[in-house]
């Protein structure tokens, strides 16, 4: 790799993570992580979502300040309070959410990070020393391009370019090809690979992508549940040990399967479905899936490969390209009458932006399935709120839902809380269907075993339940039957009784092999 | 070349002097907007404050017999009024939209108290530079008596299209009306850069008002902007916050509200008030024709509550 030309910076620092933690409240994102980076690696932080990744690396940006441990930056200990103060030793951070300005051309952006900006711009000295900066990069840029113009690929390729510019040495990339195509995935992070290899700089790839993680990595440090989970040269590591450390080991066997699963009539049945995600790509494809009564059916994936728009295509709030939809037999057109006739019920991922409406009160959030039937109705448009608030009190009761009263704003609760409300609103008359996604994430133990337990009593009351998780302990705990969903497809099923954690494991990484 | 002809060739001359004649204030203030805007806010009060403007330059001329120093201090009152506006929406949760319609009405209202005393007595004209030495014609002399607050404005126009390139201010304060994360990030204060870019804002519609006032049509009374402030945020619209742009725009405005006395001067005076109601239309199809339910504007800065 000789045709790069020198960056003329200073080498790499050495960085080390030692016994970092971080609390949030009662929940710890960041419980006791120590790793090093090495001067010039290429170091990937591995982990589902909600593992600790972000917090990590926001710790060591200054965005958030630890609880515990420290870092140490070429072995001084370093108390980094401030982005500006991490970019002063050299670190810098490439966001998942682009920093630059939309209305400003790409030579505006390089400048305006300087530190020392003229009062009035010799643009034609800044576009030389532009000029010869781009001639040193292994990637360019037109300097005149409006950044709105810009693909996603060359937007991430100018916020590192941003970063380099100011003199960062250690980038972090957070999850830098969640918005890029697989072709510029590779071309980004293959010019990584080779600043790095040169010894340039060192990069730390945060990412839940194996394929990435295998193709450039140096090093893995892999994070389970805020803590770490296993560590090691990426050469001497196989697909399934990486997969072991992400999602745990075989879980404990409190299996809750019973007999009669798999006997019931089909309540949910897709058939060909396919459907878009926000960038138009086929996020689920010709997706074939049935679920009994009586039955849990539990969906593993690694996150992002389609479960998000499944469970909005089910909810109504995506449109369906392709395929059918029933439920009991009936096609199913997601609208509020037939949700109501085929006891349709919902608990979804992020249920304060999904399933609340952040402003109004838990009671009203509670009501949201009823508001508009007798009782809580009179004549069709005059709401009872007495009726209202004395159902709240009810469920809040036998849900035991923290709150200050039936009238707190929903946004007050916990996350927990906002999880139990949803579910009391969702089961409080029971169930036909439930569609729940990722119902555990971030709660407390106590929490979740409560929440599972309302799932098992939904499907042992007959119950159709259509499980997606990325937790594939809780898979393996509740569900009857087991599906893999992979790049949109459904590419494996199993029994409770047969499933095999490593085969799931594969499975869920095929789509990089 | 028969009568018919000269007639209609009167009227585009009528209508081209109209156009210089009155895209004066729409010029200011739609520049005065831009400013606003590039910034991250809306002043929806600009309109009041072209009144202010128009009644504080008017009573400075009466009583000193100086129609600059009646420019001068329409500036100020503008750039004061307008610093109200920059300090209430300074306040967390305040919506710039409301601020401004109340300092609107707040505006008007206050110049209409204020300016009760002055309607009857005249003030000194602004002077005006003649470009038609060359013409005989009294239309053209007329046409091209242009003001020196118009050739102001075009170079203001000219130079704010520099500055919001080349200079440091201009990037900080593109920056800050574009995206508020990066300008935080750039540790640039957000607040003060909008307040300056208000009050800046504000200073230059000012101006507009005391040309309406001192200039054309000259007097003041409650009925002397009908609404061009308003309009002139529109035209922003459409100009996509480019002040040079906004140049062409304003002359575009101009010559729609000139359109119904440059035809009245060649004796079409039937459907008069329809062709008065033209710059209303024009900002209308504007909106209708610059909406999309599916896309941001191009330019736009990103900022501006309109564009979220």
């Amino acid at each position: 790799m000789t045709d790069l030309p020198n960056l003329d910076f200073p080498p790499p620092p050495e960085v080390e993570i030692w016994k970092l933690t971080k609390h949030f409240g009662a929940f710890t994102a960041l419980d006791d992580v120590s790793f090093k980076i090495d001067p010039g690696s290429f170091h990937a932080l591995l982990g589902e979502n909600g593992a600790g990744k972000s917090t990590l690396v926001k710790c060591l940006m200054g965005s958030y300040r630890a609880d515990g441990g420290s870092i140490l930056i070429d072995g001084k200990e370093t108390v980094i309070t401030s982005p500006r103060q991490a970019q002063q030793q050299g670190l810098g951070m490439v966001y998942q959410h682009f920093t630059l300005i939309p209305s400003m051309t790409v030579a505006e952006n390089l400048i305006l990070g300087e530190p020392d900006l003229p009062q009035v711009m010799n643009w034609a000295k800044a576009r030389a020393s532009l000029t010869a900066f781009m001639a040193k990069m292994p990637f360019k840029l037109d300097l005149d391009r409006l950044v709105s113009s810009l693909s996603a690929g060359e937007k991430q390729k100018l916020e590192i370019l941003k970063q380099l510019r100011l003199g960062s040495r250690f980038l972090i990339l957070d999850e830098p090809t969640s918005v890029l195509t697989p072709d510029e995935a590779d071309q980004i992070l293959g010019l990584m690979r080779r600043l790095t290899d040169e010894k340039r700089i060192s990069v730390v790839l945060i990412s839940h992508k194996l394929r990435e993680v295998e193709s450039y990595a140096d090093e893995v440090t892999v994070l389970r549940q805020g803590k770490h989970a296993g560590q090691g040269r990426v050469a001497e590591l196989n697909r399934s040990d990486m997969v072991r450390m992400m999602v745990g080991d075989e879980p404990s066997t409190t299996s809750s399967t019973r007999d009669t699963a798999g006997n019931g009539a089909v309540v949910l049945a897709l058939q060909g479905l396919g459907v878009e995600n926000d960038k138009g790509l086929p996020a689920v494809r010709s997706l074939d899936l049935a679920v009994r009564s009586g039955e849990i059916v539990g969906i593993a994936g690694i996150s992002g490969n389609g479960q998000t728009e499944l469970v909005e295509v089910l909810a109504g709030q995506r449109a369906l390209l392709a395929g059918a939809l029933e439920v009991s037999g009936k096609p199913y057109y997601r609208t509020r009458s037939e949700m109501r006739t085929h006891r349709v019920k919902l608990l979804p991922e992020a249920p304060l932006q999904n399933a609340c409406v952040r402003g109004m009160s838990v009671a009203e959030n509670l009501s949201l399935r009823l508001y508009d039937e007798p009782p809580m109705s009179l004549a069709g448009f005059w709401l009872n709120r007495a009726a209202m608030r004395d159902r709240a009190s009810k469920l809040i009761g036998q849900f035991r839902i923290k709150t200050q009263g039936p009238d707190a704003p929903i946004e007050t609760l916990s996350g927990g809380n906002v999880q139990r409300t949803v579910l009391a609103r969702e089961l409080a008359d029971g169930a036909a269907l439930l569609i729940v996604q990722n119902p555990c994430f971030g709660l407390d133990l106590k929490a979740v075993a409560e929440i599972r337990q309302r799932i098992l009593d939904t499907r042992n009351a007959g119950g159709a339940v259509l499980l997606l998780s990325e937790d594939l302990d809780e898979i393996m705990e509740l569900s009857d039957r087991i599906l893999v969903m992979s790049e949109g497809q459904i590419v494996y099923e199993t029994t409770r009784a047969a499933a095999k954690v490593q085969d799931i494991g594969h499975h869920m990484a095929k789509r990089d092999i | 070349m028969d009568a018919g002809d000269i007639s209609w060739w009167s009227v585009l001359i009528a209508v081209i002097g109209g156009a210089i004649r009155v895209s004066t204030p729409y010029l200011f203030v739609s520049l005065g907007e831009t400013l606003t805007e590039k910034s991250g806010r809306v002043n929806l009060g600009l309109e009041g404050v072209l009144v202010v403007g128009a009644m504080s330059g008017y009573a400075t001329a009466v009583l000193t017999g100086e129609p600059w120093l009646g420019v001068l201090v329409a500036g100020l009152a503008g750039a004061a009024l307008s610093l109200v506006h920059a300090l209430v929406c300074s306040l967390p949760r305040v919506n710039d939209i409301a601020v401004g319609i109340s300092l609107f009405i707040f505006g008007t209202g206050l110049a209409f108290f204020l300016g009760k005393p002055f309607i009857n007595p005249s003030a000194p004209r602004l002077p005006d530079i003649d470009f038609a030495w060359w013409s005989s014609s009294p239309q053209v002399q007329s046409a091209l008596k242009i003001n020196i607050l118009f050739i102001a404005g075009f170079i203001l126009a000219l130079f704010m299209a520099w500055a919001l390139k080349t200079t440091r201010w201009g990037l900080m304060l593109r920056t800050v009306g574009d995206s508020e994360e990066a300008a935080k990030a750039l540790g640039y204060n957000i607040l003060r850069v909008r307040m300056l870019g208000t009050v800046a804002g504000g200073f230059l519609a000012g101006v507009g008002g005391s040309y309406l006032s001192l200039y054309f049509p000259g007097t003041w009374n409650e009925g002397l902007s009908s609404g061009q402030g308003l309009m002139a945020v529109a035209l922003v619209i459409f100009a996509r916050w480019d002040p040079v742009r906004c140049f062409y725009a304003s002359l575009l405005f101009g010559g729609a509200t000139a359109l119904g006395p440059a035809l009245q001067t060649v004796g079409i005076t039937t459907n008069y008030y329809l062709y008065g109601a033209a710059p209303y239309f024009l900002t209308l199809a504007v909106l209708i024709y610059s909406s999309s339910p599916q896309k941001a504007l191009e330019g736009a800065p990103g900022e501006v509550s309109i564009n979220r």
